[in-house]
């Protein structure tokens, strides 16, 4: 776990930078170190950490593979044979087959795309939108803070799973484009909230208001300055949301209301597999897309954490 | 704190007002409450002219929200699918569905406290790499997996627990739906705990409370867990109203009649009524958890409470 | 001899190596004497002090060596439990930063009852009206009333003054201040600064005064120990200290402190860094800053401490140099 490499702070903090070698007075024109010597250190402790290696490289390939699934599956995912419907793991069909008698290894490795595209478009969504909406809030403040605010607490206000439900269920739109959009729609206020906060925490910063003092222009102190501190969490917060989304759009597909076949898709087949008694006989067909799904979630949750252990200097 | 009190009471309203016109637009606008009704049969014109007038959809939509608020508030939630009032499925579900969150939410704090408690005094050990292990997997997996091959081994494979919860939903038979429902949350639980006391124990305040001679004992219950619990107990709290809307997945699963059953019922038959009434007041319950939030907050943390 | 410290080492592991904190670090204190121990950040004054208290880290802090005797029994060899009887009870400390050295979510009332509470088997009201008692003593206005106040209430003086209050409620032999007026404004500084002489000089407790502020030693120390890169570099009576140092690093300090007399003077500051605890130069360890470097320093063996008078001691090659200049 990368939490427990942090190794406990034996001295007080300024004994610490001194042992180090990081004592005051090294440091240059603070405005432009302090944002940049926080990314490379980051940089260089994750280099070093084998949970970022490992899920980084995971995600690479699930990427790699959700672009070209051929790479690595040379069937076609919709070309079944009823004849060898539930047909357990064999040579040439390591995973077996689903209840329709598609190869379940070729249906788990284009299952990658819809998942990834679900995850990674709706976490741009959240970014951007979250962003923005918290960030104008902290930085303008005074009345756009307060009605921006009231409006992160409105969609705050609406539980996920249930809003995405109803919405969902509402619509008569099918695909992954819906599931994108209301997942977007409904979880931004978490990335407003957080973003706000560091801008505000960014702009009392003495360097900032250094800045201001000597005149430095709104856009440009906001560049320079407030969003290379604010970002930090914004990437640390999606990257561990871009998990709990792909999870997301499993379970509103179980539910019947995300995808649906023919989409190929790790929730479509999950839920599939789990309905009825067909575990007995065939576990593989849960087993696979699962593994696949779950295994993807974890890449993102760890990568998320050790992100968020290298850019936070609490825990360094 | 009175004061504070009535202040984010009437913060809340906005808010709740908020909510549930979106909702309320997410289904009178973007669906159709009328033709729905019928389902694939046309509606009869008289009759879907009576009903439009019934549900005021002739009214510009946020003439609509007022008029329906108001019924709301009058009592009058409308008529369900199966032709009983709403309320009445409420007076049903909602205790069930209570019940199942407050199991879950003793699996929390009994297992996720100690759990991390444990894992965060001990960090770095095998045990700690275990569990920290585990609740990563509970977070991957997602809960209907969990959920339906629990229930397959425990439910059929076993034959410890009747696979399908009875109407009446007994305490007993809510422990395993229960433990699924809280099993992410509940991994949540430990990591947060875990980060928190291992934090702490790097605190000034505990080097003090050592350094004044205190037996071990004392510096952890009094001085290390009285304050790496702050923001555990506020996460507990706000985990109330995602419970009790969040179990939907759960209650599919086991067939428990709550409230994400009942909903799930109305979404599948598009009754608007249901869906509408019970979202309003799941919002309302998610708004009153988190208002709960803030002032254990306050409780909990001097430095909050006289700010 | 209330404390005697011997060649003290304390290592930490840390992620780029081990750091030798503390090397060899050896000084006294006796009853009723104040000891200040002088140095920059990094010179292991402040792990030295938790060493001594019983309270390092360890994990991954480790005493590798040396002997710590109070009234002449090593602190070393005690078990946990006797060594946390003797926390508090016969030697307590005083931290820098009291805003977070005192616990947030307690009332400061509790936070001081607690060591009657503990130590001597008091009731809880016993305790509050002890507590109201020490907040009295430490000169803390409308003690009753704000004994069930919390730290954050207080402000940062009379923040000082708890922990103060804290460290002699059970009267100690021993009180170890860590910069104990570092985190405070300047008028404070005094007012916190008279309060713990007046109350040192009343119970006759020896006191460890760690800091790099020369200008409160001179006024209520006795003896000086002056630490560079975790050692001991020169250990004298105040006095001589100030009229002659007998090391390069102590004469360093000295110049650069601002002084009425001399204004108009140029200041001197000790030129370049305190050393990385992980690369400490071979030979004596201030060599690269040291302004009478000669070839010898740069080598091992490092300097040995040499008797340079009556109780004084010095780790140069050429103190008598120093001394004389």
């Amino acid at each position: 776990m990368p939490d427990q490499q942090s190794d406990k702070t034996p001295f007080g903090a300024q004994e610490v930078a001194a042992a180090k070698g990081l004592t005051a007075g090294t440091a240059t024109a603070p405005e432009t170190t302090a944002a940049r010597s926080l990314w490379t250190d980051a940089w260089h402790d994750l280099r070093r950490n084998p949970v970022f290696i490992v899920s980084a490289l995971l995600i690479l390939f699930l990427v790699v593979i959700s672009l070209w699934p051929g790479l690595i599956a040379s069937r076609d995912p919709q070309r079944c044979q009823l004849g060898r419907s539930l047909e357990g793991p064999s040579a040439g069909h390591w995973f077996g087959f689903d209840t329709q008698g598609c190869d379940v290894y070729t249906r788990t490795v284009y299952g990658a795309r819809a998942s990834i595209t679900v995850g990674l478009c709706a976490t741009l969504g959240v970014a951007v939108l979250g962003a923005v909406v918290g960030g104008l809030a902290g930085f303008i403040g005074g009345f756009w803070d307060t009605l921006l605010s009231r409006l992160t607490d409105v969609f705050f206000g609406i539980p996920l799973v249930l809003g995405a439900i109803v919405f969902l269920s509402m619509i008569t739109l099918t695909g992954i484009w819906p599931v994108v959009l209301v997942i977007a729609a409904l979880s931004w206020p978490q990335i407003a909230r957080i973003s706000r906060g560091s801008v505000i925490t960014a702009k009392q910063n003495d360097y900032v208001q250094a800045a201001r003092a000597l005149g430095a222009s709104n856009s440009r102190m906001l560049l320079r300055h407030i969003l290379p501190n604010a970002v930090a969490p914004v990437i640390v917060m999606a990257t561990i949301m871009l998990g709990t989304f792909i999870a997301l759009e499993a379970t509103l597909s179980y539910l019947g209301v995300g995808l649906r076949p023919p989409t190929v898709s790790w929730g479509v087949d999950i839920s599939a597999a789990s309905d009825g008694m067909q575990f007995r006989n065939a576990p593989h067909i849960l087993l696979y897309p699962a593994a696949a799904l779950s295994l993807t979630v974890l890449a993102f949750i760890m990568l998320g954490d050790a992100v968020r252990d290298a850019l936070d200097p609490k825990l360094r | 704190m009175g004061r504070y009190v009535i202040r984010r009471l009437l913060q809340m309203i906005p808010v709740f007002i908020g909510a549930t016109f979106l909702i309320f637009v997410m289904v009178y606008a973007l669906g159709d409450p009328v033709s729905a009704l019928f389902g694939d049969r046309g509606p009869d014109p008289a009759t879907a002219k009576a009903l439009r007038e019934e549900f005021n959809l002739d009214h510009p939509l946020w003439q609509q929200y007022l008029l329906y608020m108001g019924k709301i508030f009058s009592g009058d939630f409308g008529t369900a699918f199966n032709g009983q009032p709403v309320t009445e499925l409420m007076e049903r579900a909602f205790p069930i569905s209570f019940r199942l969150a407050l199991v879950a939410l003793t699996f929390e704090i009994v297992l996720g406290i100690v759990l991390g408690v444990v894992t965060g005094l001990r960090r770095g050990r095998s045990l700690d790499t275990t569990v920290l292990i585990l609740t990563l997997v509970v977070i991957a997996v997602p809960t209907f997996v969990l959920g339906t091959t629990g229930q397959f081994f425990l439910g059929v494979e076993a034959g410890w627990i009747d696979p399908a919860v009875s109407p009446d939903a007994r305490l007993d038979e809510l422990i395993v739906p229960g433990l699924i429902l809280a099993l992410v949350s509940l991994a949540y639980v430990t990591r947060l705990t875990r980060t928190s006391v291992a934090e702490n124990t790097r605190a000034d305040y505990i080097r003090t409370a050592i350094a004044k001679g205190l037996p071990r004992r004392r510096v952890t219950v009094r001085h290390l867990l009285r304050n790496s619990l702050i923001p555990v107990v506020t996460y507990l709290g706000a985990d109330i109203g995602t419970l009790m809307a969040g179990a939907i997945v759960t209650e599919r699963i086991f067939n428990i009649q709550g409230v994400g059953y009942q909903l799930y019922q109305g979404i599948l038959r598009q009754n608007s009524p249901t869906v509408v009434g019970f979202v309003v007041v799941l919002v309302l319950i998610f708004l009153l958890a988190n208002l709960l939030v803030d002032l254990l907050y306050a409780v909990l943390d001097p430095r909050i409470r006289y700010a | 001899m209330l404390l005697d410290v011997q060649d003290l080492h304390v290592d930490f592991r840390t992620r780029d190596g081990v750091v030798n904190a503390v090397n060899g670090a050896g000084f006294s204190v006796d009853e009723g004497e104040t000891l200040a121990v002088l140095g920059e950040s990094g010179s292991g004054k402040s792990v030295t002090a938790q060493a001594v208290m019983g309270i390092l880290d360890t994990p991954p802090g480790r005493i590798t060596h040396g002997r710590v005797l109070f009234r002449g029994r090593d602190l070393l060899t005690l078990g946990r439990e006797e060594r946390r009887r003797i926390r508090g009870e016969r030697m307590a400390m005083i931290f820098q930063d009291a805003l977070s050295s005192l616990n947030p979510v307690l009332s400061v009332g509790y936070q001081l009852g607690e060591m009657f509470r503990v130590h001597r088997d008091a009731s809880r009201k016993e305790a509050k009206a002890r507590a109201v008692e020490l907040m009295d003593r430490v000169r803390i206005p409308a003690a009753r009333e704000r004994v069930n106040d919390y730290p954050h209430q207080f402000s940062g003086g009379m923040r000082q003054r708890i922990m103060i209050a804290m460290a002699l409620a059970l009267e100690p032999e021993l009180v170890i201040a860590d910069e104990p007026t570092t985190a405070l404004d300047v008028t404070v500084q005094a007012q916190v600064m008279d309060l713990l002489a007046e109350l040192q000089r009343e119970y006759r407790m020896g006191l460890i005064l760690i800091t790099h502020d020369l200008g409160v030693v001179a006024d209520v120390a006795d003896k000086i120990a002056v630490m560079y890169a975790g050692r001991i570099v020169e250990h004298a009576p105040v006095h001589d200290v100030y009229k002659r140092p007998a090391h390069p690093y102590t004469k360093g300090l000295l110049e650069s402190i601002p002084r009425l007399d001399h204004k108009g003077g140029e200041l001197l500051a000790i030129k370049g860094l305190p050393p990385n605890l992980l690369h400490v130069p071979a030979g004596c360890p201030f060599h690269p800053r040291c302004p009478q470097v000669r070839e010898v320093c740069r080598h091992d063996p490092r300097p040995p401490l040499y008797e340079v008078g009556e109780g004084r001691s010095s780790a140069c090659h050429f103190w008598k140099e120093t001394i004389g200049e």
